[in-house]
């Protein structure tokens, strides 16, 4: 192995460089998209400039709660993980996959819509978000099928990495090894140090497309001094994590009960209102709407996000395969934690917390495995 | 828009029904014909998804051999909206297919040794290219069984196919049904219990199987029973199927994709979760 410190390039850049990056994207024709306030939640979208970004707010978590609070300084990342996450823009929510046109004669053409949205610039993206997309990269681009539309988002997309200044409530990237800090997959990754009255992002260079993106942003060369503290600030992040999970065994353990009481326990409490799968980085599950207009000439099909709580999502003729939400839970922490890495070779889970904080009744998937590990093999009632 | 790539495992290909027999009060068999090209070869056991205009798509596995015909062979049970659209289409219409997709009988693996065929209801749709594979070279195969279990002497699939097997002297086809009137003469009761005695070496035989999942629980019990090896049993199973190709996660069972792992299984690769309910 090389010494990876000596060939990434590290370099300094104040927040009028990060205006400089952000207009230099635009520019390079990037659709530039990142953190913004709204709706009294950090969310990703479109953003016009440093302006737009959540600058001075954090935002503080725990199981079933999020609330944004003010900063004492004006941090631009200064807040952990929203609602949103980017596959949001990889793998569209509802996405029309083709449309058909039928004649007179009820002959049938078939096609597809050109791709579009794109080329996406993602601003601050976080290393367990990183590690999201690679899992999903599995999921959708290295199976025996790809999808294509998404493999031509998520190759043309320039990654803006921002490794962790601070941990949230629900956070537990440490234990996944998915962070705090970006190691790869990105063309840039920032470190946001504020000391004072200075406010500076260390950069490091993570490919030729960001190097060429730099050329064009003002900066400096890093102290050793500099780079020392943007890997302090990540230490202090990586001791801050609010949740953890014990990994160990971890998939044989749930695959091997799955008849464990604390299914029927987490059953009482969840809601089955497939939050934790919305908010999910990984969660890949679609379906397909099939429509047709009036005259029934022209149809088309539409993927959309689906969740595996739904009751449909496992009709089939006669019924739902899993109709007890026990069983329903069971299939998406199984799924997640275990089964996962059966599939496609990694873990489902990156630690970012989202499934946590965005419980209704805060239902902590840490919690629900700990519970199984300190008594495994019991049998429920059935 | 860019015409239609074939290669697109999200796009349809286009085909014709050229012929629709009626086999039951609530199924059809089409005969589809590609209407551009070759349609793709195949192996008994593997699926399609049919498309109706506007409608929607659902999973229907080959019901003849790709040996038979140029195009493809599907009984189709109307029991949704999609599946009633397409028991519903006349010869001329034209449907939407994406396929072949998943995996087969073990067709090849079963030469040298003999073949029990076990179907429940329309569990048979999907079993019949691997009899018609069996049967045209059946010189290659040990001794061969089709047991098949329906619910009444109305329910009985392909009698005609049934009748023809049964004339031959190298074939043993038993039928058994749930409930019968006065005038039905033959077994009655469920497929498992023609199992027992039914001619195989079970250290040598390798078993199909395909019907409603208890009934392929209880089938695959007694072939376990009768002394079959797990890794002989194969069955097909069915879950909720959207793209067919490993991306949308609705037909997953425990680990498995049933679309590109299966539909049809050896047993000792699923036999755990098998036993799981709501799995």
């Amino acid at each position: 192995m090389q010494d990876s410190k000596a060939d990434v390039t590290r370099v300094v850049i104040d927040t009028k460089g990060l205006q400089c990056l952000l207009e230099a994207l635009a520019q390079a024709g990037y659709r530039v998209v990142g953190p913004t306030v709204r709706d009294e939640a950090i969310v990703y979208d479109d953003i016009a400039g440093i302006e737009s970004l959540p600058v001075g707010w954090t935002d503080r978590q725990e199981a079933g709660r999020y609330a944004l609070e003010r900063r004492g300084d004006d941090a631009c990342f200064g807040y952990v993980v929203g609602p949103h996450s980017w596959k949001k823009f990889l793998f569209p929510p509802v996405e029309t996959l083709w449309t058909a046109r039928r004649d007179e004669a009820g002959a049938m053409a078939v096609s597809r819509p050109e791709p579009s949205q794109g080329p996406f610039a993602f601003i601050g993206m976080r290393a367990c978000e990183i590690e999201a997309i690679a899992i999903q990269d599995r999921v959708f681009e290295q199976g025996p099928y790809t999808d294509t539309a998404y493999a031509a988002r998520r190759s043309d997309a320039f990654i803006v990495a921002l490794n962790c200044g601070q941990a949230g409530g629900t956070c537990f990237c440490v234990s996944m090894d998915t962070g705090p800090k970006a190691k790869h997959g990105f063309d840039l990754a920032l470190t946001e140090m504020i000391d004072g009255p200075s406010h500076r992002f260390l950069v490091e260079v993570g490919s030729e497309a960001g190097a060429r993106i730099m050329v064009q942003v003002p900066h400096e060369q890093a102290s050793a001094g500099q780079v020392e503290m943007a890997e302090a600030i990540v230490e202090r992040t990586a001791g801050q994590m609010g949740r953890s999970l014990d990994t160990q065994g971890l998939k044989e353990l749930l695959q091997d009960n799955p008849e464990h009481p604390r299914w029927d326990d987490v059953a009482m409490r969840c809601l089955t209102c497939a939050n934790c799968t919305m908010v999910c980085p990984t969660c890949f599950c679609s379906t397909v709407e099939d429509h047709s207009d009036l005259t029934n000439t022209e149809a088309q099909r539409v993927r959309k996000w689906d969740s595996c709580f739904t009751m449909d999502y496992s009709y089939i003729h006669g019924g739902s395969v899993r109709a007890s939400t026990a069983s329903r839970y069971r299939q998406w922490m199984t799924h997640k934690l275990a089964n996962w890495i059966d599939q496609f070779g990694t873990s489902g889970c990156v630690g970012c917390g989202r499934c946590i904080t965005w419980c209704p009744v805060g239902i902590d998937l840490t919690e629900e495995a700990a519970a199984i590990r300190a008594a495994p093999g019991e049998k429920g009632s059935g | 828009m860019q015409p239609q790539a074939l290669e697109d495992p999200f796009v349809p290909d286009i085909y014709r029904v050229e012929k629709v027999r009626r086999e039951l009060a609530d199924a059809v068999t089409l005969e589809l014909e590609p209407q551009s090209g070759t349609r793709p070869d195949f192996r008994p056991g593997q699926f399609n998804m049919l498309y109706a205009f506007g409608v929607g798509e659902v999973a229907i596995s080959m019901s003849a051999s790709a040996r038979l015909g140029a195009g493809f062979v599907h009984t189709v049970r109307n029991a949704g909206a999609v599946s009633g659209a397409l028991a519903r289409l006349e010869p001329g219409a034209t449907l939407g297919v994406r396929g072949p997709f998943g995996t087969g009988w073990p067709v090849p693996e079963a030469e040298g040794r003999d073949v029990l065929i076990v179907a429940g209801g329309l569990g048979l749709a999907p079993l019949r290219p691997a009899i018609q594979d069996v049967l045209a070279h059946r010189e290659r195969y040990g001794r061969v069984t089709i047991l098949v279990g329906c619910r009444s002497p109305h329910d009985i699939l392909y009698q005609h196919d049934l009748e023809e097997w049964r004339q031959r002297l190298d074939v043993t086809v038993e039928v058994t049904v749930d409930h019968a009137g006065t005038d039905w003469h033959g077994d009655v009761g469920f497929v498992t219990t023609l199992i027992p005695r039914s001619p195989f070496d079970p250290d040598n035989a390798v078993a199909m199987v395909c019907g409603p999942e208890v009934m392929m629980r209880f089938a695959a019990s007694a072939l376990l029973k009768a002394g079959v090896p797990a890794s002989a049993i194969h069955l097909s199973m069915e879950r909720n199927m959207k793209c067919a190709i490993g991306l949308c996660g609705h037909c997953q069972f425990g680990p498995k994709f049933v679309c590109k792992d299966g539909p049809v299984f050896p047993l000792d690769r699923i036999s755990g979760l098998l036993a799981v309910q709501e799995i």
